[in-house]
């Protein structure tokens, strides 16, 4: 059956309004879109890393989540999802248990990218049938939009904060997604909140109902982060994919795929611009350093482009 | 029937996890446990239990398996020592504090700095506070028959706590000792099915765990947390008086050793105790009161019956086999200590830390300080109360 958004959205929500994410914020979109691929009638049990998303959506004694839900620190989102993955196996063998359920864990740059790497890498390496979602904001934006090794290059984060000599970050933005690809899992996907969310629905499905480990890594804007207006979230979207600065690619079983190709790459200023994070990099005499975002956003993407030949 | 058997106390208790048949272990190596999870994974290679070993790449993710699989409805275990045990602290409160019975094996290992692999009980020590119900042996059989007592105590709908089933590195994980072993039938049903009320894989009914709990409710859910480990005292001496009744053999909160008529005594846990009996029965052929008592149940701490069966001792020195760095005493001793104040007639009180990293400690050890605290008893003059001994005293 054809995608069409307006079904999509007739489903009843399984993540309840009335959640304290902000106007604008990427996460809640990252949650809904994923849990909307579900098949009504199979359950959920879903992991939260610490992170804004978690204190957001489950402060005791209310919680936004229609399925079951764990939380338990920040950097062990993979191990807590395979345990819980674990325990369903065993359940399920022992036939205490004949429902399916997905599991689907939820993390932030800074519970996916850094603190929580290595458990993440272990439960993709071990193979646990489940979904980790990275709703990547690139910033720690939790504890007040500290620099993430997800923090592109010139951000003016709190701690990577434009100085006099310093100015913001000083390194280029880790590529996850490539070492996630490089655990040969059944499924990695990049995607972001674009128009109808077809590409969205469409990898988050596909993450979902492949078996064994799967991860999606989600550009998830911040609007106090990023510094943008909440309305402007999907332009930036737009904007980040069509300037290549996120492309939209999927690797299944080692075999990567570019899902889109923008008619006009548009230049890496058109992105910067919207966001008041990069505004000290369009004061005079500081050229070279759209110079260099260019020319790092130039050379990932032919390097993905040879990957998707 | 009861079968006789020699094994080490890694495989004894290896062998009570298989008997268990548990849903989940998530486990990472650590030398002197390391042989748990290998004796596990053979019975999981050859199909005689049911449990997913989930191998994980850290302790730290070892115990965030075993908390998510527990809270999922199953019935989840681990093994660790040492530094293993350090890295999955957060995750030792963060269990508790779910009201998740997780069982642990913990093989007692000096905690690194410098990096030690020989046994004293600073992991342990360390995580005292965390919430866990911990449990001491002084053999390989006691390591067994605790490891059997576990589940029934921390999944009492009372207590809800996890449990640390402790036994001392090398000293008796790796020695071979003889050993009864119960059928694995009576141990099926003597631990029985985990059947929680709430959990993950319910399909009823969703549940949430692990939420962002602000000042208005986390103080009220600590008290639960502290009525728990209350409502853990009864229930471990109910569960012990039914484990006599399939084995034979009886436990408490700690062992009195010749503690009758005893004028001097030795308050320690794990396995020293056989050398502190070993000296306690040769005094005893010389006429000299003295007795012993061992520890069983450090957490949660037998305060009111500890200080009855020490009513009357002239004068008491409680052994530590960890430092806490306190300039004052280490654990042990602080809590035998404040549980002697309210004795009318307290007795006198040092504190000798010992055994740090696998130092010995031997009969001619334990002969001196009941000596010295026969003269405490007869002076009144406890001088220097924290000591250490079995060190060198010059530079090394």
């Amino acid at each position: 059956m054809a995608y069409s958004l307006k079904q999509q959205v007739s489903k009843p929500e399984r993540f309840a309004g009335g959640h304290r994410l902000c106007a604008g914020c990427g996460a809640g979109l990252a949650v809904r879109g994923v849990l909307r691929a579900l098949k009504p009638e199979d359950k959920a049990v879903i992991t939260n890393a610490t992170s804004c998303l978690e204190v957001s959506s489950y402060l005791y004694p209310y919680t936004a989540w229609q399925d079951s839900y764990i939380h338990s620190a920040f950097e062990n989102a993979g191990a807590t999802a395979g345990g819980a993955e674990a325990a369903y196996r065993v359940l399920k063998k022992k036939g205490k248990i004949d429902e399916t359920f997905k599991f689907i864990a939820f993390g932030g740059d800074g519970g996916t990218y850094d603190i929580g790497l290595q458990s993440l890498s272990g439960a993709m390496e071990r193979g646990h049938d489940m979904v980790y979602v990275c709703y990547d904001n690139e910033a720690y934006m939790n504890t007040g939009i500290q620099r993430s090794s997800s923090t592109p290059r010139f951000t003016d984060a709190t701690t990577t904060p434009v100085g006099k000599v310093i100015p913001g970050k000083p390194q280029n933005k880790k590529d996850l997604t490539a070492i996630l690809a490089a655990h040969n899992i059944p499924y990695v996907a990049q995607t972001t909140f674009l128009g109808n969310f077809k590409d969205f629905h469409e990898k988050a499905e596909k993450a979902l109902y492949t078996e064994g480990p799967a991860f999606l890594n989600v550009m998830s804007p911040c609007p106090r982060g990023w510094r943008y207006e909440p309305e402007d979230l999907a332009e930036i979207c737009k904007l980040a994919v069509d300037t290549c600065v996120w492309p939209l690619f999927e690797v299944e079983y080692g075999v990567w795929k570019l899902n889109y190709e923008p008619k006009k790459k548009l230049p890496v200023e058109d992105y910067l611009k919207k966001q008041g994070r990069f505004r000290h990099m369009f004061k005079a005499g500081n050229e070279w350093m759209i110079e260099e975002a260019q020319q790092f956003i130039d050379e990932k993407w032919e390097s993905l482009l040879a990957r998707c030949k | 029937m009861a079968r006789n058997d020699r094994m080490s106390g890694n495989e004894a208790v290896a062998y009570a996890m298989k008997q268990i048949n548990p849903d989940v272990m998530g486990a990472f190596p650590i030398t002197p446990s390391t042989e748990i999870p290998q004796y596990f994974s053979t019975y999981v290679a050859n199909g005689e239990v049911d449990t997913e070993f989930v191998a994980v790449e850290s302790e730290h993710s070892a115990m965030s398996t075993c908390m998510a699989a527990q809270a999922a409805g199953g019935r989840a275990i681990t093994a660790t020592s040492s530094a293993g045990m350090a890295l999955m602290w957060e995750m030792l409160y963060v269990t508790a504090s779910a009201r998740l019975p997780v069982t642990m094996a913990l093989v007692n290992r000096a905690l690194t700095g410098p990096i030690n692999i020989n046994n004293d009980h600073s992991d342990s020590m360390g995580a005292r506070d965390s919430g866990w119900i911990q449990l001491y042996a002084e053999t390989n059989q006691e390591a067994y028959d605790n490891f059997v007592q576990a589940m029934p105590i921390g999944e009492n709908k009372e207590v809800r706590l996890p449990v640390m089933v402790c036994q001392d590195g090398f000293i008796t994980s790796h020695a071979v000792e003889n050993i009864e072993l119960l059928d694995d039938e009576i141990v099926k049903n003597f631990v029985g099915e985990y059947e929680p009320e709430h959990y993950l894989l319910k399909k009823e009914n969703p549940l949430a765990v692990g939420p962002y709990d602000i000042s208005n409710y986390y103080m009220e859910h600590k008290k639960q947390q502290a009525e728990a480990m209350k409502n853990a005292k009864p229930v471990i001496l109910e569960v012990a008086r039914r484990f006599a009744e399939i084995s034979g053999r009886s436990y408490g909160f700690f062992e009195a050793f010749e503690m009758e008529d005893a004028e001097v005594a030795l308050v320690l846990i794990g396995s020293s105790a056989g050398t502190a009996k070993e000296t306690v029965k040769q005094l005893r052929k010389e006429g000299k009161k003295v007795g012993l008592v061992k520890i069983r149940v450090f957490r949660p701490f037998p305060m009111e019956e500890l200080a009855e069966t020490l009513n009357g001792v002239k004068a008491v020195a409680v052994m530590d086999k960890a430092e806490s760095f306190s300039a004052c005493g280490g654990p042990l001793f602080a809590e035998v200590r404040s549980a002697l104040y309210d004795l009318e007639n307290r007795p006198k009180t040092i504190n000798y830390v010992y055994g740090l990293g696998g130092r010995d400690i031997c009969v001619e050890d334990f002969a001196m300080i009941y000596d010295q605290l026969f003269e405490i008893g007869r002076t009144g003059d406890a001088g220097e109360v924290y000591r250490h001994i079995g060190q060198r005293e010059q530079e090394v």
